[in-house]
């Protein structure tokens, strides 16, 4: 049950709409960017998917690590992935986080506990878990966040990390972003258990289940896992519901998703509607919530300006960080 | 800890032989009191569980402390990806893969990922961890516990792989992959765990990359790794015999091979024999020849040759598994019939 410490107070709310703000605007420019033909990449859009990094960000501090997935460039974000070296990356330039050798699916910055972004599906969480066991060892009470889709919930790599997690009580918590869809699919057509959150019992792991595109909810579990993990009592599964507005990879043309479905969902649209809550409260004004839009389109506007006058990377680049050097 | 520091360090010369899997055990005890960041986990490798199927392993989680030294559940996804994670925050995990054929369990944490978070990070993290294996015909395991898929690995950028076949390497080469600053793949031979090889100092490092040239030649080089350096000097007797004078280079490391030390045996002898307990295939020798090829091809007196295992699965029944791996025999043979030009 959540408690009313778990409820964010006006000015956390604030700011987590302040960094729903900059979510959906990078999300929008990156999609306007490529449409346009400035930047070619694989774009796997979260729109529609702002209020679980948002939520689970403001509960976090910069030493705590995050593994995430190719569609994941929110929760980085969230967690403090500076914006012009994110665009000069996924602009492969040397300027990027990774010289432009990693792109959009491999962005890493550790400076803010951004250790892996992996392209392949499940493969967060075994790694999360080796972060969770260096924060035991060293004892710091660093919590490894693993965000990852609905689809990666039948992946063996999810039964192994959870079973492993569960029985050393690692301090990791298994954001599952539940989407509706993996790929192409259907939740129901590939998972015959109702809700993910449930799978938890099976590894004697707390499960929650919560609306991710409810800030006030999604805060709170959150909250509960992070508590659960700080203080040694083991890793959590929540399972965020929520849904993504733009299909699988950007330019997919949906035709697996019904219509009508679609069109229900996008009308749940969480961002417009947390924006009138914040101001029907009282938390904020129009003009300050206005601010934060336009803060972060000015942000983009010179992160993008940023990457587009940097360098490519030179050949020399090619073969350099394979190896280290060894001490 | 520097290599001055090792260096200066008094040698422990014991006159006894020492078994690999005693020096394997030495290598992690010496380094794990040196440095509190190295942790060890794999299946059954804590004391309770007897120190690893084979005792590798045996009597770290009492001396450690069973939160250093952990006995996982059978999940090798998660053991590697556990690995991984600690590294990326500073510590020096040795995994246990237990046999090399569950290492295609965990080929994603791997191949796609501790291989490979150096280079598409840019350089901001780097993987140092150890994954130990074991492998080796011998024991009527049939199948898929004893494949030799060194290859598969040394195809991947980013991964080292390394392989002793006595003692004294076992022990310095362990101690060089826990320094070393990307992931290694330590490849240990099952069946000569048990066999005494000479003692060695204790501290000791052998380099990753370095070959070592066992026996000097003047016919034909001989390159090999792991178990089949017994068979490779245990064929010397037939060469001699007839009248071969080979050297004999123990590659010692797969990724990166010293092409240095073996092109210049080659330029030496003119003649080359790659001798690999894997199918031959697609196999080092393969890489190896093409190099040797390309850079010596005026020099060459003969065509490189290989001996290697059949391109079949490990079978179960005696008479088959023994004629599957190379012997001193086969080995003999294909020498001297190069040197011959019976080739």
């Amino acid at each position: 049950m959540l408690t009313n410490s778990h409820t964010p107070d006006a000015a956390t709310q604030v700011e987590m709409f302040r960094r729903m703000a900059l979510l959906k605007a990078n999300d929008e420019r990156s999609r306007k960017v490529i449409s346009t033909g400035r930047l070619i990449m694989p774009y796997y859009s979260y729109r529609g998917q702002e209020v679980i990094p948002a939520a689970l960000s403001v509960n976090l501090t910069d030493d705590d690590y995050l593994v995430t997935i190719y569609r994941g460039i929110h929760d980085m974000i969230a967690k403090g992935l500076p914006l012009k070296q994110l665009w000069a990356e996924i602009a492969g330039r040397i300027d990027g986080t990774c010289k432009g050798k990693g792109g959009p699916m491999h962005l890493t910055y550790p400076k803010k506990g951004i250790m892996v972004t992996t392209g392949v599906v499940g493969s967060s969480m075994p790694i999360a878990n080796g972060l969770g066991w260096a924060s035991q060892l060293s004892g710091d009470g660093r919590v490894a966040v693993a965000t990852f889709g609905d689809g990666a919930s039948n992946i063996g790599a999810f039964h192994e990390s959870l079973n492993l997690a569960s029985v050393w009580k690692l301090p990791v918590i298994f954001l599952c972003q539940n989407n509706r869809w993996g790929e192409h699919s259907a939740y129901a057509k590939t998972t015959p258990v109702a809700r993910i959150a449930d799978r938890a019992a099976a590894y004697g792991m707390a499960g929650i289940h919560v609306d991710g595109n409810d800030p006030i909810a999604m805060y709170g579990a959150a909250r509960e896992a992070v508590e659960r993990a700080r203080a040694g009592e083991g890793p959590t599964l929540i399972e965020a519901m929520t849904f993504r507005h733009y299909g699988h990879v950007f330019g997919d043309a949906d035709a697996y998703m019904d219509k009508a479905y679609k069109a229900e969902w996008v009308a749940k649209d969480p961002y417009p509607i947390f924006r009138a809550q914040l101001i029907a409260d009282g938390a904020a004004t129009e003009d300050q919530l206005a601010g934060f839009e336009r803060d972060a389109e000015a942000q983009l506007d010179e992160a993008v300006d940023y990457a587009l006058g940097s360098a490519f990377p030179g050949l020399e680049q090619l073969s350099s960080d394979v190896y280290g050097e060894a001490a | 800890m520097s290599d001055a520091m090792v260096a200066e360090k008094p040698a422990e010369k014991t006159a006894k032989p020492v078994t690999i899997l005693q020096a394997l055990n030495q290598a992690l005890a010496d380094a794990m009191a040196e440095d509190d960041k190295i942790v060890v986990l794999g299946e059954d490798v804590a004391d309770p569980e007897e120190g690893g199927v084979t005792g590798v392993t045996k009597g770290l989680s009492t001396r450690f402390g069973e939160t250093r030294v952990r006995s996982t559940p059978i999940s090798e996804q998660a053991i590697i990806g556990c690995a991984i994670g600690a590294s990326l925050a500073g510590y020096k995990p040795v995994a246990e893969i237990m046999l090399m054929n569950f290492t295609t369990v965990a080929m994603d944490m791997i191949v796609n990922h501790a291989a490979k978070l150096r280079y598409m990070s840019g350089g901001q993290t780097n993987v140092p961890i150890v994954i130990r294996t074991m492998t080796g015909a011998g024991f009527s395991t049939g199948g898929q516990h004893a494949d030799f898929l060194e290859a598969w690995f040394a195809h991947t950028a980013g991964i080292k792989v390394v392989i002793p076949s006595n003692s004294a390497d076992a022990y310095g080469l362990m101690r060089s992959a826990i320094d070393d600053p990307d992931p290694v793949l330590f490849v240990e031979n099952m069946p000569n765990y048990w066999t005494p090889y000479p003692a060695f100092d204790a501290g000791h490092r052998v380099p990753i990359g370095k070959a070592n040239v066992v026996v000097g030649g003047s016919d034909i080089t001989i390159v090999s790794y792991a178990r089949m350096m017994n068979e490779c000097q245990m064929a010397l007797a037939a060469l001699g015999e007839a009248g071969v004078s080979a050297e004999i280079i123990d590659l010692r490391t797969i990724a990166p091979w010293d092409q240095e030390t073996v092109l210049a045996s080659v330029a030496k002898t003119g003649r080359l024999l790659v001798v690999h307990e894997a199918v031959v295939p697609f196999g080092v020798g393969a890489e190896i020849a093409a190099v040797v090829q390309e850079k010596l091809f005026g020099k060459l007196k003969a065509p490189v040759a290989r001996v290697g295992a059949p391109f079949n699965p490990v079978p179960f029944s005696k008479p088959l598994e023994t004629a599957h791996v190379p012997s001193a025999a086969k080995i003999a043979d294909a020498a001297i019939a190069l040197v011959q030009g019976n080739h």
